[in-house]
């Protein structure tokens, strides 16, 4: 081994090592630990079974849990998809000065903590709130319930992942071309012609960019669901964080992550094959 | 006609955006003893009682220790790596930086989960080693990207020009590249602080009776009363995390600290 890779190996070391004991050792113990036995006290018994995965599969629960969290995860990417979309655009067809203030103003909320912007649509959202004293205003005896349930987590959500959307759409906006545009509507085309046949093809990569990223994180959020569902919304991760903390059921906590894994590895590998597709 | 719907449709969303951000500070002076918008009047109680709990003003005390202990150990651990990483071409060297930033690929909620199994067994939960291992574990590949991206935009024809004037290898780095990076350096920490200081999900898993960060205190808070104290603890963590963000575009500017 030369010199040089020894250097870069000893420059690594203390990194790896931290990698290996909070990361590698970690993710591998909790993949085997599905197949292992627990008792009812939560203590783990060793040897190999399939009893945790046959329990979930027999169980309509979790079957209906995943289905429900990937069905919200959808509804949730493609309103984020609706929401955003505008705002990138418009922030994509700004001159450069303005351009840089726009993009700073979307990202912003990314450093408020999701614990803050969760209780900021408590205060929107909640029965005293912003929209329900409105709708009383607009004379609405008994407005709608929208903390609490699935359309509180369903509009906080979309909210806190619009930054994401919105950057990922802006990343993979490059083969817009005004001229394209124009010379559509020269030819007679109408405004929403060109947007359906121009503007939304040649900007698919960053909507199919931006649809990963806010399926992967909505599928997987925790504080949100957890927060404005107020127990009553069951979602894989708030499910992932009951057996682990309240039940201490650890195999089924691991099989659930694992399943959440699984998830994630089929959106990436939908994404590569959307992509080819349209490259 | 359609442009101006399409402005129209433009604010809208970006007053959605901006929403619960902006919604908590007015909230935060709220005279309410419960979550009502409008509030009947404005005080500065919510203030005062803030600093009468005593749980929250603890859990910041931790949650800043906390984050300057884990930047500290981040950057000691992250700088040679990046340095290695940037530097040497050497087999599987993309595989290690793969590797390193790889949890960042992960969700969260499976991270904790993991940790939480491995800490009971080695006794780490709720300490203050299992924490800044726990929060290393986020921080790291945020460590070791910024800073393999701000070596890499580095001019290496100054290196050489030191090293061929005869300034030995150490002498280059403490001298010459180094202060070209303190941009990238500056940048990583603020990140890895905001980072830890704002870590949640993984904190929830990890701490103890004794020990508990300034978010798992706000989510407990959060999950259990719904008044306006939190929104005046949360107007508070924005003017200091807009603090960070205007100190380093001050220190260095936005742009060039990110390694564009």
């Amino acid at each position: 081994m030369p010199i040089a890779s020894r250097l870069a190996l000893a420059l690594l070391l203390p990194a790896l090592l931290v990698n290996l004991a909070v990361f590698l050792v970690p993710m591998g113990n909790l993949a085997l630990l599905s197949f292992q036995q627990a008792s009812a006290g939560g203590a783990l018994l060793g040897g190999f079974t399939f009893a945790t995965w046959a329990k979930m599969f027999g169980d309509v629960f979790y079957a209906e849990l995943v289905l429900d969290s990937v069905t919200i995860a959808l509804s949730i990417t493609a309103l984020t998809l609706l929401c955003a979309y505008p705002i990138a655009l418009f922030i994509y067809r700004t001159p450069e000065r303005w351009k840089n203030l726009l993009i700073v103003a979307c990202v912003s909320p990314l450093l408020v903590s999701a614990v803050v912007r969760t209780y900021g649509w408590m205060v929107i959202l909640g029965d005293g709130g912003l929209v329900a004293s409105i709708l009383r205003g607009l004379g609405m005896v008994k407005p709608p319930r929208m903390v609490f349930n699935t359309t509180g987590v369903v509009i906080g959500l979309v909210e806190i992942l619009m930054p994401y959307m919105i950057l990922a759409l802006i990343a993979g906006f490059g083969r817009l071309n005004a001229s394209l545009e124009e010379a559509a509507a020269s030819l007679g085309a109408r405004p929403f012609t060109v947007f359906r046949r121009i503007v939304v093809p040649l900007t698919l990569p960053g909507i199919m960019l931006g649809c990963l990223l806010a399926f992967v994180l909505a599928v997987s959020s925790f504080i949100t669901p957890k927060l404005l569902g107020g127990g009553r919304v069951f979602l894989l991760a708030t499910e992932i964080y009951d057996q682990a903390i309240v039940t201490l059921n650890w195999p089924v906590a691991a099989a659930l992550s694992l399943v959440v894994l699984v998830i994630f590895g089929i959106a990436l590998l939908l994404y590569g094959r959307l992509s080819r597709a349209i490259a | 006609m359609g442009k101006a719907l399409f402005h129209v449709l433009v604010a809208a969303m970006l007053v959605f955006l901006l929403a619960p951000v902006l919604l908590v500070i007015p909230m935060s002076f709220s005279a309410d003893k419960v979550l009502a918008w409008p509030p009947s009047g404005f005080s500065l109680k919510w203030y005062a009682a803030m600093l009468e709990e005593r749980g929250l003003a603890e859990a910041a005390r931790n949650s800043l220790v906390l984050a300057l202990v884990v930047t500290t150990a981040t950057l000691a651990i992250a700088m040679p790596a990046a340095l290695a990483i940037d530097r040497w071409r050497f087999a599987g060297r993309d595989a290690i930086l793969a590797l390193l930033t790889a949890p960042l690929l992960l969700p969260t909620i499976v991270l904790a989960l993991a940790l939480l199994i491995i800490f009971v067994g080695a006794g780490l939960l709720g300490t203050w080693p299992g924490l800044v291992l726990a929060h290393m574990l986020v921080t790291l590949p945020y460590g070791v990207r910024v800073l393999s991206t701000s070596l890499s935009t580095l001019p290496a024809s100054v290196e050489e020009a030191a090293a061929s004037l005869g300034a030995p290898p150490s002498s280059v780095f403490r001298r010459v590249t180094l202060p070209l990076m303190v941009p990238g350096l500056v940048a990583t920490c603020a990140i890895v602080f905001l980072v830890s200081f704002d870590e949640v999900v993984i904190s929830l898993f990890i701490v103890g009776p004794q020990l508990v960060t300034l978010p798992v205190a706000l989510f407990r808070y959060v999950e259990s009363r719904t008044d306006p104290l939190v929104a005046a603890v949360s107007t508070l963590l924005v003017v200091f995390t807009l603090a960070i963000v205007l100190i380093l575009d001050r220190a260095v500017g936005l742009r060039r600290a990110v390694g564009k």
